[in-house]
């Protein structure tokens, strides 16, 4: 056993790579799904029910689709139309893609249960547009959706080990290669469980540090 | 200067701040404004009355067009509110926020930010809306906390603060939009009866400074020593306008008999 963990230090530069390209994926996915995800709850919400239903049905489409689905239909799908990306992109597009309805539905929950009065006191202010949403509505929605913002940025982080089977040289790709090359599963898997573990634990203090600027306002 | 002087030729001896005319709101079939006019001239402090129900809320939301009007004009400073020059096209939201900029509100809710402290609920508009330096607006901002008495509290958040301190940093950030018109919805009505004191003295002393107010209110005591004018509104109506010491001491219609009976013995 002690062997196998030797194997997998001397490794120690594949699993970094893959650990670097899970990072990243993971962060610029997740901060392009909640970019995205802010600006399609605004259609979520709109009073206009053709905008409401298209957006709704992205949504809703979004959520039933398996991620592994669509990571094939974009990488081995969307070039017969033209769309050809390499793997790294088709996994970012996968992810921001599947996230952005995800994050857009957290949004759109917590906004319908802002106080409304708080908005309407900004629009006797001259608040409108917006400056409306990104000075009084979303400052409020990242508050109180920090748990379930961090929640969805743990799911990113999962998700990103099926870009393996579209050959992105994520985290879980490494170990897979590491593993094939010495026979060392259960070394190599462990170590792989661990690295993610860790993400996710720095994700929980991300959300920690929100709640406590959220404690101090309610 | 020749302005002036064509406006003294016009205008009575107060230009009005505030002309609402013929005023009607209807909320599935319910009349709730039923052709109200009103005009506040700049300097006055006029309270709206009347029970709960009679339309005064609506009133006010209707002036700064929260809740659009079915007929009727609004004119801020001789501006029409809410539609373009020739009363047919709506105004948008950009040319709408342009004279609601020029107003102030204060809720019965306070409906501040919650997640801004005490110093940014006040500057929030001034700087983001107006688009005035931020320096000069802080020193204003603490200037207006001194005289409401919540210096201590600059960097507060509203959680933590009780209900009349609430709405004493509600009119700071009301004043400072630097309004031309104080808007007040029941200010008072959401307070615990020992707090109502601190926020009805700031009013009056706004009131006292020249500041341009309309305020709807039960506070009879606040009408009868303040108010330039007293409005009572019933069922959508105003049912008496008058001077305090005249609607106080010796109301003209029935309806205002009755309704003094029931609120100010209370």
């Amino acid at each position: 056993m002690i062997r196998d963990f030797s194997l997998i230090w001397q490794s120690a530069d594949r699993l970094l790579d893959g650990l670097i390209n899970t990072v990243l994926l993971s962060l610029v996915g997740a901060v392009l799904a909640l970019a995205l995800g802010a600006l399609l709850a605004i259609p979520l919400m709109a009073s206009n029910p053709v905008l409401r239903l298209v957006s709704r049905g992205f949504v809703d489409l979004m959520r039933c689709v398996p991620f592994l689905m669509l990571t094939y239909l974009v990488y081995y799908g969307l070039p017969r139309l033209g769309l050809r990306f390499d793997n790294w992109t088709a996994g970012l597009v996968a992810i921001v893609v599947y996230n952005t309805a995800y994050m857009a539905e957290i949004i759109r929950g917590i906004w319908s249960r802002l106080e409304r009065e708080t908005i309407e006191a900004a629009v006797a202010f001259g608040f409108h547009g917006w400056r409306l949403v990104s000075r009084i509505i979303l400052p409020q929605i990242v508050l109180a959706a920090g748990p379930m913002i961090g929640n969805q940025l743990i799911q990113i982080i999962k998700d990103t080990a099926f870009l393996t089977i579209i050959a992105v040289p994520e985290l879980t790709h490494a170990a897979n290669s590491i593993q094939a090359q010495y026979f060392i599963p259960f070394a190599t898997f462990i170590t792989a469980v661990l690295l993610y573990w860790a993400l996710c634990m720095l994700v929980e203090v991300g959300v920690y540090a929100v709640e406590r600027i959220a404690e101090k306002r309610r | 200067m020749t302005d002036t002087a064509s406006e003294s030729r016009d205008a009575p001896v107060l230009a009005p701040v505030l002309e609402i005319s013929g005023l009607t709101k209807t909320f599935d079939d319910k009349v709730v404004l039923d052709g109200v006019s009103l005009t506040v001239a700049r300097g006055q402090t006029v309270c709206l009355l009347g029970p709960s129900g009679s339309g005064k809320s609506t009133l006010l939301r209707c002036v700064n067009w929260l809740e659009k009007p079915d007929q009727g004009t609004v004119l801020l400073c001789g501006e029409r509110i809410g539609m373009r020059p020739g009363g047919v096209v709506p105004m948008g939201n950009a040319e709408l926020a342009k004279l609601r900029m020029r107003m102030g509100t204060v809720f019965q809710h306070f409906n501040l930010w919650p997640h801004l402290t005490v110093l940014q609920n006040i500057i929030e508009a001034p700087v983001h809306v107006q688009k005035r330096r931020r320096e000069e607006v802080i020193a204003e901002a603490e200037a207006l906390l001194e005289n409401v008495g919540l210096a201590d509290k600059r960097d507060a958040f509203p959680s933590r603060l009780s209900g009349g301190q609430k709405q004493r940093v509600g009119i700071a950030r009301a004043l400072a939009m630097k309004p031309e018109l104080l808007l007040f919805d029941e200010p008072t009505s959401a307070l615990d009866p020992e707090l109502v004191g601190e926020v009805v003295a700031v009013m009056k002393s706004l009131s006292q400074a020249g500041s341009t107010m309309l305020v709807v209110t039960h506070e009879m005591g606040f009408a009868r020593e303040t108010a330039d004018k007293v409005v009572l509104m019933d069922g959508g109506r105003v049912v008496e306008e008058g001077g305090p010491e005249e609607f106080f001491g010796n109301p003209r219609t029935e309806r205002a008999r009755q309704f003094l009976q029931r609120y100010v013995s209370a």
